[in-house]
């Protein structure tokens, strides 16, 4: 097993038993829940808005290069600096290029999951940059050194006085147990920062192929302050963001609102097309767009699972998971956690290493449900456990399941199974829940149904008779 | 080097390989028939928006109470000033922040106040230490309690952003019934030469970061006020 | 109406009573059953391990044992869903994929052949005591079943149905996930424990026995007062 699963178990382990760990969760959502049935059933039709999301989504992504080259060109035409960047390494360069250009020392960035997949904040800093998260929740886990716990929540795992320890180590405040005023902490800090920074970081949730705008979508402001005030504006945008026109926005952003945080439609919906134009008086002097593949193209190259570029980052496949309620975020040890980091993440950074997180499932389908895309999550992550046994699978198993088909596919073997399982367990309590019981896995916490003395068939044969 | 052309040969070697169209395996309770073509109408999908001005700003009024935004509709000039000022007043503003435009205009008059404009050039630090940036826009959207501002539209991109409280002077027809009008007037207005930023605003700046507990004001503005004359 | 009897292989060997249970209703109701004694299983442990030709290998003996069948009805939602979505997804692009197509179509869930097929939700049960439902995740997603259930239990006598909280959320149970991943499958279920214990309900009822299976012995080690019955046990009392 390789050493990320074994990591994965254990920290598996040790989650699922803590019970504060398990309430925290399961109160957060508990509110997203309520929230989202009301928002949902605002809708006139939820499940026709779902397909006609899918059906776009689908147009964008199997006509991609179209869609792109429309996006670049209209940017272009604007004076916006695209570049294209076929790895995390190829993007982190050039922005660290630009930032050295232009002389810059102070970064705000608001959320971007394409930046936490490169690791750009790391890159950036290593060159000598300050580096400052601005979206709230990831600002505290900056502060705390870890990574996001979620991909729409970053900081739901803590509580206001796990944040207000954090806050009086990191920047010397009083302790205080109200989140409004842990709330205002944050900004009066970043507000200097925003008016200081040389450079603004983005990532984008769309881009509008139609226009050449990128669509970018914040509850704070923080996107808005982070690509109004500085003097550069750098988006990372992973190249199957776009959509076709700006119309389709009228159905995507309530979709992304509704299903990922329970909202009508976020705070800030921002659409930017260009750096400041003629006759503006503020917005950033450049506008750089990093086009990201880093393994998109490869997945996009998998027609069975190519829908999972649908993905519009909304998080609602995570909140409705129980595997993710029970484990948290940080367990998955990826970019994106939850039910689309499994599906996502062996092809991203390979199967062999990461498929313990599909087969991490008990296929509940309640992620594929929830989707506003209609990404078929569950199908998926049986395809990847299909396609992880076809490249490597352990002998023993292998084994198992040969013995398995002999066993189905001969009934009178089964039926002797069944009867010598009849008569083995009753010495099972001599094992039952120890290391030498070959049922431990199921025994260690469960107690195993007992086997019938008279079977089904037993009572088919006797009622016939 | 940008490496647009290995990536889009990559994209093109890809799609070679056509992939099942979306919504083939969804269980019984998610399924409908697939659209022959892809879909452009979403109306008949989003929440509902009757089709009068009363019921358009009832529904505003109704988002607006649960985003905590204050929406007023005002009669004319007169009550826009009178309640302008009972809000200067009420909120203590010493300075405020706006740009030119028909209504921005009477309320900078309104106010008499030293004020920041940022029609042009202007300093940011100014901007912040203002008490309320006033705007125009280009329209409300009574489906999602939105104001839809543009760099035209609203002086620029920070003015409706780094204040504290954002007031919104709007006029009844700019109030829209639904997204789909909203991106349709902003097509109709800018065609092809579109400003560099245009924002859907929906409330007050809002997180719930700490417990899920709603907070507002997190960067941008706390407080939202909207005049609709 | 001839029905082919399904009988999942875990509830032929562990759960006999559940088989019996519904070819009693069906043959109440006055319906012919037949059951083709040598099915054992329909493959699904072998194909939610990844073990997709395996599975086939089972699966085609599955097909041709039923090929004769008018309407097969099965007691399980999971290995019902198994036969019907994952059956097409199993011999996508193979030979036997229309032959998976017709299967699919003939397959039935018990409680919703009942109520949908036949449009019956009175079967004439009589059971006094509290039960809460919970909703099997291939029973709800796959196959869509939240009313059938609920409007037969709706019309047993004397029974009283309280729902609990997130009724439609994972038991955790997952097939081979619960013995790969134990440590996670235990804490769901654990959670569905304690919604169900919220009720104050003699017994959790549901359409999976697998779930139950689950949901039983995890109450058993830890000794929570919480019993399980599968919905075809509740029709069949009188
Ligand atoms: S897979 Fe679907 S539900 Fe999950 S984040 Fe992406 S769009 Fe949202």
């Amino acid at each position: 097993m390789s050493t990320v699963a074994q990591t994965f178990k254990e920290t598996a382990r040790r989650l699922t038993r803590d019970l504060r760990h398990r309430e925290l969760i399961q109160n957060a959502l508990g509110k997203y829940y309520v929230g989202r049935d009301e928002k949902k059933a605002r809708f006139q039709n939820w499940q026709e808005a779902r397909q006609a999301a899918a059906e776009i989504k689908w147009d964008a992504v199997n006509h991609l290069d179209k869609y792109l080259e429309e996006f670049v060109s209209k940017l272009e035409a604007r004076g916006t600096k695209v570049f294209w960047a076929s790895t995390g390494q190829q993007a982190c360069d050039y922005i660290v290029e630009v930032a050295k250009k232009r002389n810059v020392r102070s970064i705000v960035k608001s959320k971007a999951m394409t930046g936490e997949e490169i690791h750009l904040a790391q890159a950036l800093e290593k060159s000598g940059v300050e580096v400052v998260e601005t979206d709230l929740g990831e600002y505290i886990v900056q502060l705390r050194e870890e990574p996001p716990y979620h991909i729409v929540f970053p900081a739901m795992h803590l509580t206001r006085h796990e944040i207000s320890d954090l806050f009086t180590k990191k920047l010397g405040t009083a302790p205080t147990d109200n989140p409004e005023e842990l709330t205002m902490i944050a900004r009066r800090t970043l507000r200097k920062k925003y008016c200081a920074a040389d450079m603004g970081i983005s990532g984008a949730n769309f881009a509008v192929a139609e226009t050449g705008m990128i669509s970018l979508t914040t509850n704070e402001g923080n996107g808005r302050l982070s690509t109004s005030l500085p003097k550069v504006h750098v988006a990372v945008i992973g190249i199957e963001k776009v959509l076709p026109t700006l119309d389709d926005l009228a159905l995507f952003l309530p979709m992304l609102a509704t299903a990922g945080a329970a909202q009508a439609v976020s705070c800030y919906n921002t659409f930017i097309g260009g750096p400041r134009q003629d006759g503006e008086s503020d917005g950033p002097e450049e506008f750089h767009v990093v086009l990201l593949d880093n393994g998109r193209t490869r997945l996009l190259a998998d027609a069975e699972q190519r829908d999972t570029l649908h993905c519009i980052r909304c998080g609602a496949c995570l909140n409705v998971c129980p595997i993710y309620k029970n484990i948290g975020g940080h367990t998955y040890g990826t970019t994106y956690m939850g039910p689309i980091g499994s599906v996502l993440t062996p092809h991203l950074r390979g199967l062999k290493e990461w498929k313990h997180l599909s087969f991490a499932s008990s296929l509940c389908g309640a992620c594929t449900e929830a989707c506003p895309v209609k990404i078929d999550l569950h199908h998926h992550l049986l395809q990847n456990r299909r396609n992880a046994i076809r490249c490597a699978s352990p002998w023993w198993e292998k084994l198992i399941f040969k013995g398995f088909v002999t066993l189905m596919n001969h009934p009178a073997f089964y039926r002797l199974g069944v009867k010598l399982g009849w008569f083995g367990q009753k010495f099972h309590w001599l094992v039952k829940g120890t290391r030498l019981d070959p049922m431990y896995a199921w025994t260690q916490s469960r107690e195993a149904p007992p086997l019938a003395l008279h079977t089904f068939k037993d009572y088919w044969r006797r009622k016939k008779s | 080097m940008s490496e647009r052309e290995p990536i889009l040969g990559r994209i093109r070697e890809a799609l070679r390989a056509a992939a099942p169209k979306p919504g083939l395996l969804s269980g019984p309770g998610q399924r409908v028939p697939a659209h022959e073509k892809r879909p452009t109408d979403f109306r008949p999908w989003l929440p509902a928006v009757g089709e009068s001005f009363d019921e358009r700003a009832a529904l505003f009024a109704k988002n607006s109470a649960e985003l905590k935004t204050d929406f007023q509709l005002v009669a004319d000039r007169a009550e826009l000033q009178t309640k302008l000022v009972a809000l200067a007043h009420a909120e203590g503003w010493k300075k405020i922040a706006t740009h030119a435009g028909d209504l921005t205009n009477f309320a900078f008059a309104a106010l008499g106040m030293p004020v920041v404009r940022t029609d042009s050039r202007y300093d940011v630090n100014e901007l912040e230490s203002s008490d309320a940036g006033i705007t125009e826009c280009d329209a409300l959207v009574a489906q999602t309690g939105s104001v839809v501002v543009t760099t035209r539209s609203a002086g620029g991109r920070a003015l409706s952003v780094l204040p504290p409280h954002h007031v919104v002077l709007a006029r009844r027809d700019q109030l829209l019934r639904d997204l789909p009008a909203a991106f349709a007037a902003l097509k109709r207005q800018y065609g092809s030469d579109y400003p560099s930023m245009m924002c859907l605003i929906t409330g007050p700046s809002r997180t719930g970061d700490i417990e899920r507990i709603l907070v507002l004001g997190a960067h941008g503005p706390k407080k939202l006020t909207i005049f609709c004359l | 109406m001839k029905i082919s009897l399904f009988i999942p292989c875990f509830i032929d060997a562990c759960y006999p009573q559940v088989g019996i249970s519904m070819a009693q209703v069906l043959e109440r109701l006055g319906h012919q059953v037949e059951y083709p004694e040598d099915f054992t299983c329909c493959g699904q442990p072998a194909f939610n391990s990844g073990y997709w030709d395996e599975a086939r290998a089972v699966a085609e003996k599955v097909l041709a044992m039923y090929r004769s069948a008018e309407i097969i009805v099965g007691v399980s939602g999971s290995c019902g869903a198994m036969m019907t979505t994952f059956y097409k997804e199993l011999f996508h692009g193979t030979p036997l994929e229309a032959e998976a197509n017709a299967h699919a179509a003939k397959c039935w869930e018990f409680s919703d052949f009942l109520v949908t097929k036949l449009g019956v939700t009175d079967v004439g049960a009589k059971f006094p005591a509290k039960v809460t439902f919970h909703d099997g995740c291939h029973g709800l997603r796959e196959l869509g079943l939240k009313k059938q259930p609920r409007a037969l239990l709706a019309k047993v006598k004397g029974l009283e149905l309280i729902e609990m909280g997130a009724a439609e959320s994972c038991c955790g149970f997952g097939g081979t996930f619960a013995v790969k991943f134990p440590m996670i499958s235990t804490a769901m279920g654990e959670v569905k424990c304690d919604s169900a214990l919220k009720t104050n309900a003699d017994y959790i009822v549901s359409c999976d026995a697998s779930c139950l299976m689950h949901i039983q012995g995890l109450a058993d080690r830890q000794k929570k007062p919480l019993r399980t019955m599968h919905l075809a046990e509740v029709l069949a009392k009188q």
